[in-house]
C-alpha cells in the first residue's frame, strides 16, 4: 500500500511535468528566448539582409540625442501618454457610471448590459472604419449633430489638436470589459453593510462614498492597470484610421515601432524601443501597486 | 415616490442604450444607402431606397470568401490549439502536485503583463528563419503551446471541482493523463466555452498578426482584406460599412448565441486581483 502511494506521487510529479510542458516550450520558444534575441539585437544595426552589426548602446542614445529620431521617440511617448493620463481615467470613469446605472435592480436589466455591451465587441478594424466615418468632418453625423446644436465640430481625425481627444471617445464607446468587471465589483459587496447603513440613516451619496466606493478600490485598481498597459500599447487606431498624422499627431509609440520594424527594417532600433517600452510599463506598474496600499482597501 | 425613481432609471438605461447602440445602427444604415443618401444633409437613418448591391460590391471587392476562409484556417487551428493544450496545462498547475508548479505558475502570470512589442520583433526574425512568413503557421502554431491567459482561466474553473473525483479515480488506478481526459475535460465544458469563444473573437479581429506575417493578397485574412480595401480605393462609405457590418455579424452572433459566457470570461479575466 505504502508503495502505491509513494508511486502515485512519484506519478503525479512525472505527469505535472510532463502536462506542463507545453507551455514551458512555449514559454522559453515564443518568450524568453525572443526576449534575449531582442536584447542581443537591441545592440546591433540589422536591417534583416544583412549580418547584425554591433553598434554598442547607439541605438539606445539614438532614441535621446536630440536627432530626429529622438524627436518621432519623444512625439510618439507624448502621444501614447496623452492617450493613457487622459484617456484611461475617462473610459474608467464612463465604465463605473454605466456599471452603477446597471446595477439598480430593475426588470430587463440584462437587456440593457447587452446594449451597453455591444460596442466592445465590434472587431477593431471594423470599428476603425466605423469612427473614420461618425467622424468625417463633413458628412459624418458627429458633426450634423453638433452643427445642430449651432456648434461647428472640428475636424477631428485631420486635425492635429483633435485627432487624440476622437480617439478617446471611442475608448469610451468600447469600455465594456472594465464596465463587466465593476459590475462584478458592485455585486460583490455584501447588501447587509446597506442595509446597515440605511439603518443608520446615511443617504445614497453617504452610501456611496463610504461603501461602495472604498470596496471598489481593487476592482478600479485592476481596471487601471490593465487599462494603462493596454493603451501603452495601442495601435490598429493609428495605424488604420490616420497613419500616424497629422502631424504626427497620433503616431503611438508602438506604431513608431512597427514603422521601424517593418517599414524601415530598423530591426535593432525597433528592439530599443522595445525594451524601453518594457521599462516604462514596468516601472509605471511597480509604482502603482506600491502607492496601491494607500488607497485599495480590501474590506471597510 | 418609488415608481417615479424607477421611471427615471428606465429613462436613463434607453438614453444612454441609445448613445452605445446608435454607432452600430447608423453602420448598418450607411451600408444601405446610395451614394446621393450619403452625403445628403440632414441624413436619414432608414435609408430609401435600399441599396442591397453595395454588400454584393463590396464582398466582391474584398474577396470575401477566400478572406473567410483563411480566417477561419487561422481561427479554427487556435481554438483547437487552445483548448486541447490550454487544458492540459491548466490541469497540469490546478490539481497536480509537484516541485516547481508555484514559481513556474508565477512566472507565467507575469508574462501576461508582458508587452507584446518585445516579442514581437524577435518572433518575426524566428518565423522568419523558419520560412514562415507568408504562411499561417504563425498565426496559429503558438496557440498549441497554450496560452497564458486561457491557461489561468481554466485553472481558476478547475480549482472550483472538488478534490474527490481525482482521488476515487486514482485509487481506482487511474492514471494521472487518464483523469484529465476522462473527468476533468467533460466537467470543465463550460469554461472551454468560453475559451473558444474568446480565441474565435481574438483571431477574427487580429489586425497585427497577419499584417506582419501575411503580404500575399490570397493570404488576407478578413481584418486585413478590409483595411486593404479601405486604403487602396477611394472612400467608399457605403461598401465600407457593409463589409464592416458584415464582419461584425459572426461576433454579434456569437456574443448573443453564448452571452453567458462571454461576460463570465470577462469577469473571471478580472478576479485575480
Amino acid at each position: 500500500m505504502l508503495n502505491r502511494i509513494r508511486w502515485a506521487r512519484h506519478e503525479e510529479t512525472i505527469a505535472g511535468w510532463i502536462c506542463a510542458l507545453p507551455w514551458i516550450l512555449g514559454f522559453l520558444i515564443f518568450t524568453a528566448g525572443p526576449m534575449v534575441i531582442s536584447l542581443y539585437i537591441s545592440f546591433h544595426e540589422y536591417n534583416v539582409l544583412q549580418p547584425p552589426l554591433y553598434i554598442g548602446f547607439e541605438n539606445y542614445i539614438r532614441m535621446f540625442d536630440g536627432g530626429p529620431e529622438s524627436e518621432l521617440f519623444w512625439k510618439s511617448l507624448y502621444n501614447t501618454v496623452y492617450m493613457t493620463v487622459i484617456g484611461v481615467p475617462l473610459t474608467l470613469l464612463v465604465a463605473l457610471l454605466s456599471a452603477l446605472l446597471l446595477n439598480v435592480p430593475v426588470k430587463g436589466q440584462a437587456l440593457f448590459r447587452t446594449c451597453f455591451y455591444v460596442p466592445s465587441i465590434v472587431p477593431l478594424v471594423a470599428n476603425s472604419l466605423l469612427w473614420m466615418w461618425l467622424l468625417n468632418s463633413r458628412y459624418g453625423i458627429l458633426n450634423m449633430v453638433l452643427g445642430f446644436f449651432g456648434i461647428k465640430g472640428p475636424a477631428w481625425l485631420a486635425s492635429p489638436v483633435w485627432s487624440k481627444p476622437a480617439m478617446i471617445l471611442m475608448s469610451a464607446w468600447q469600455c465594456g470589459s472594465p464596465m463587466l468587471i465593476f459590475l462584478a465589483g458592485l455585486q460583490g459587496i455584501p447588501n447587509s453593510l446597506y442595509e446597515a447603513a440605511r439603518v443608520d440613516g446615511a443617504s445614497g451619496l453617504k452610501q456611496f462614498t463610504h461603501i461602495t466606493l472604498p470596496l471598489l478600490t481593487p476592482t478600479i485598481f485592476f481596471n487601471l492597470i490593465m487599462g494603462i498597459i493596454n493603451t501603452m500599447q495601442i495601435f490598429v487606431r493609428g495605424y488604420i484610421m490616420t497613419n500616424g498624422g497629422p502631424a504626427d499627431s497620433t503616431l503611438f509609440y508602438v506604431l513608431n515601432l512597427y514603422f521601424n520594424a517593418f517599414r524601415y527594417f530598423r530591426m535593432g532600433y525597433a528592439s530599443a524601443l522595445a525594451w524601453i517600452l518594457f521599462i516604462i510599463v514596468l516601472v509605471v506598474t511597480l509604482i502603482q501597486v506600491r502607492f496601491s496600499e494607500r488607497w485599495v482597501h480590501y474590506e471597510l | 415616490m418609488r415608481r417615479l425613481r424607477s421611471l427615471g432609471i428606465y429613462v436613463l438605461l434607453i438614453l444612454v442604450s441609445v448613445v452605445y447602440l446608435f454607432p452600430v445602427v447608423w453602420m448598418v444604415s450607411t451600408s444601405l444607402k446610395t451614394d446621393p443618401q450619403i452625403v445628403r444633409i440632414p441624413p436619414n437613418l432608414i435609408p430609401s431606397p435600399v441599396r442591397w448591391a453595395n454588400y454584393g460590391d463590396a464582398l466582391r471587392t474584398i474577396n470575401f470568401l477566400r478572406a473567410a476562409k483563411n480566417t477561419l484556417y487561422i481561427t479554427g487551428m487556435n481554438i483547437i490549439g487552445n483548448i486541447l493544450s490550454s487544458s492540459i496545462v491548466a490541469y497540469s498547475f490546478a490539481r497536480l502536485r509537484w516541485k516547481g508548479r508555484e514559481l513556474l505558475f508565477g512566472i507565467m502570470l507575469s508574462t501576461l503583463m508582458l508587452p507584446f512589442a518585445v516579442t514581437m520583433v524577435p518572433q518575426y526574425l524566428i518565423f522568419r528563419n523558419l520560412g514562415w512568413v507568408n504562411t499561417f503557421k504563425p498565426l496559429w502554431v503558438p496557440a498549441f503551446f497554450g496560452s497564458p491567459f486561457y491557461i489561468f482561466l481554466l485553472r481558476q474553473f478547475m480549482l472550483t471541482l472538488p478534490n474527490s473525483y481525482d482521488d476515487a479515480a486514482r485509487i481506482d488506478g487511474c492514471s494521472s493523463f487518464g483523469i484529465y481526459w476522462r473527468i476533468i475535460m467533460p466537467l470543465i465544458k463550460p469554461a472551454l466555452t468560453v475559451v473558444a469563444m474568446f480565441t474565435f473573437t481574438t483571431h477574427w479581429n487580429d489586425f497585427l498578426g497577419p499584417l506582419i506575417y501575411l503580404s500575399r493578397e490570397e493570404l488576407y485574412t478578413f481584418a486585413l482584406a478590409l483595411q486593404k480595401f479601405q486604403s487602396d480605393y477611394v472612400v467608399n462609405w457605403a461598401q465600407l460599412m457593409a463589409a464592416s457590418s458584415v464582419m461584425t455579424l459572426p461576433i454579434i452572433a456569437l456574443f448573443f448565441a453564448g452571452q453567458r459566457y462571454f461576460i463570465q470570461g470577462v469577469v473571471m479575466s478580472g478576479i485575480k486581483g
